[in-house]
């Protein structure tokens, strides 16, 4: 070390900066930010609660019984006129929506998880730089253009399959869900697969394990919560998606299992009802708060359970 | 307790005991060489260690002994590295029957986030074909050869990332163990741990040596000198002095060795 070194100037005068201006902007910049984050919350509860305010017209009025609400499998919101014969069982709307999820995530989940598995374990780096981009604008597509693929090509393509379908189901609906949610999945448990440390995946090879001996037994299983919370994520969003099936699953609500029916869904009945020429004020117009508020506590539930999933199933890392 | 019986015939029935012999060994990341003719035999049943300042190429040569090296893109090498009459570094080679023999413990603990009776048996289950009864046997036996059952073997159900860094590396070691190995590569084993846990686990290494043949790479000179047999003196890519470990700390050939063994170096 050199001892006869210079002491530097700003080291000889030390004229610090007044910190008390810093701690004050800092006040400032801090009250912002939570107003930001506070006005997100507000939102949040000012939307929830006009759901639960329009919705509670639907519900309190004399011609809409709960048991009905929640058992009955007749919905006739839209095709009835005269509001004590109309029917308001949320089934049909229900296994509209459940049956389009379905086939959805049928498609999503396995496709999605293999695809993650692909791109974060096997692919070169050549293979992910093209596919990755390419995910990505499979994301980027309007829901729209999914609509219109549902309408003029799957389903064509399924009654050619098989002429029981109808022009307007259930199934080319989900097909069409399902590519719109794959990206979702695989990117959101690619992200998962990937945090789980490289150290694990040395330990399997030296201990004479292949690529799919690491994948399987060791990458999968410490990303689980990542991976299950991914494919909630895709379910509350195949449940959420409106115009796919506004647009491809028909407007007929009708309670069934088969596939190949036309199936309004919750979301579908509810862009049905504002297009009709139904007056606001009827109980028929106020049942799409009713079918939203439904929708909402299934959508809600579905969180609530991604993170007691994410919660169980977390493994930590030091 | 007995031995468990693996079935890598040509390389246990050898008739004589495994031996690495590295001969006119260079291996380089890319462009940049970080071994160049590297020569050293490790005997079999002895704890020999890598030393040298960092950046010297000692992980390297450990790396490409059980073939981890094929996992960087950027990895190639050339010269000769053999386990017996096994020639590692050709591609015929069966990296998968290779690492069989040769199991690895690294620097930092890495269990699965399973159980402590799922990290021992996951070996065995990828490579034999064995009963309950027999995997019981085996996880208690490599646990106990680890020096750790009787810290664990009321709670092998447990996670094992709920065990301590010094107890982690251990039941690492009974998981590499555990496929019954003949060489054991150990990377650094104890530089995450604390003086206790590294006591330990050098005591269970200089018990090891009497079943397999140890290669440990460590910065800690009294490490080198406390359990191993032979050191091997790396600098800038090169093996510049080897020996046993004792002739090697107290009468180095080289005044580099010298000074790196004292301290000086640096």
């Amino acid at each position: 070390m050199n001892r006869r070194l210079p002491i530097p100037n700003a080291l000889q005068s030390k004229r610090y900066r007044a910190t008390g201006s810093a701690r004050r902007s800092e006040r400032v910049v801090v009250a912002l930010l939570m107003t930001c984050a506070l006005g997100t919350v507000a939102l949040s509860v000012l939307i929830v609660l006009m759901l639960l305010w329009e919705s509670w017209s639907f519900f309190s009025s004399e011609h809409v019984s709960m048991t009905q609400f929640l058992f009955g499998i007749r919905w006739t919101a839209l095709e009835v006129r005269e509001v004590d014969k109309v029917e308001f069982g949320i089934w049909p709307l229900l296994s509209g929506t459940l049956r389009v999820t379905g086939i959805a995530m049928l498609i999503a989940w396995p496709m999605g998880l293999i695809t993650a598995i692909y791109l974060s374990e096997f692919a070169s780096n050549r293979v992910r730089r093209i596919l990755k981009p390419s995910l990505e604008i499979l994301a980027g597509i309007p829901t729209v253009v999914f609509g219109y693929f549902a309408v003029l090509l799957i389903s064509p393509g399924l009654q050619w399959f098989s002429p029981s379908f109808d022009t307007f189901n259930a199934t080319s609906a989900g097909i069409a869900v399902g590519i719109l949610c794959l990206p979702l999945v695989c990117s959101l448990a690619e992200d998962a697969l990937s945090a789980v440390p490289t150290s694990l995946r040395e330990a399997v090879y030296s201990l004479g394990g292949t690529r799919m001996n690491t994948a399987l037994s060791v990458v999968v299983p410490s990303a689980l919560s990542g991976v299950i919370s991914a494919m909630l994520l895709a379910f509350s969003r195949a449940l959420g998606e409106t115009m796919v099936v506004a647009l491809a699953a028909g407007t007929l609500a009708t309670f069934t299992l088969d596939p190949r029916q036309q199936s309004q869904t919750m979301t579908g009945f509810i862009v049905e009802m504002l297009k009709s020429d139904l007056e606001y004020g009827t109980v028929q117009y106020y049942s799409l708060f009713g079918v939203a508020l439904a929708l909402f506590v299934i959508t809600f539930g579905m969180t609530l359970l991604g993170q007691l999933i994410r919660r169980r199933y977390r493994e930590v890392y030091q | 307790m007995s031995e468990p019986t693996t079935t890598a015939a040509n390389l246990h029935s050898a008739p004589e005991p495994p031996r690495i012999l590295i001969e006119n060994f260079d291996a380089w990341y890319g462009d940049f060489q970080a071994l160049r003719n590297v020569g050293a035999r490790i005997a079999a049943h002895q704890v020999t260690a890598l030393i040298g300042p960092s950046g010297c190429g000692k992980s390297t040569l450990l790396k490409w002994i059980n073939r981890m090296n094929d996992l960087v893109p950027s990895a190639h090498s050339q010269g000769t590295l053999r386990i017996g009459d096994l020639n590692i570094l050709a591609p015929t080679t069966d990296v998968v029957a290779l690492r069989r023999v040769v199991g690895m413990v690294f620097q930092k603990p890495n269990p699965f986030p399973k159980s402590i009776y799922d990290n021992v048996a996951f070996g065995p289950r990828l490579h034999f074909k064995i009963s309950q009864t027999d995997m019981d046997e085996l996880v208690e036996w490599s646990l106990r050869k680890a020096a750790l059952w009787d810290e664990v073997k009321d709670r092998l159900r447990k996670p094992a990332l709920s065990l301590s860094g010094g107890q982690q590396q251990r039941l690492c070691i009974a998981r590499t163990i555990a496929i019954g190995p003949e060489v054991l590569l150990m990377d650094e084993p104890c530089s995450a741990l604390d003086p206790a846990s590294t006591a330990k686990i050098e005591d269970l290494i200089y018990e090891l040596r009497a079943h397999y043949t140890i290669l440990i790479v460590t910065h800690n000179m009294q490490q080198a000198s406390r359990c191993s047999d032979h050191t091997l003196f790396f600098l800038q890519g090169n093996v510049v002095e080897s020996g046993p470990t004792e002739e090697l700390f107290t009468r180095p050939k080289l005044k580099q060795t010298e000074d790196y063994v004292t301290g000086k170096y640096g």
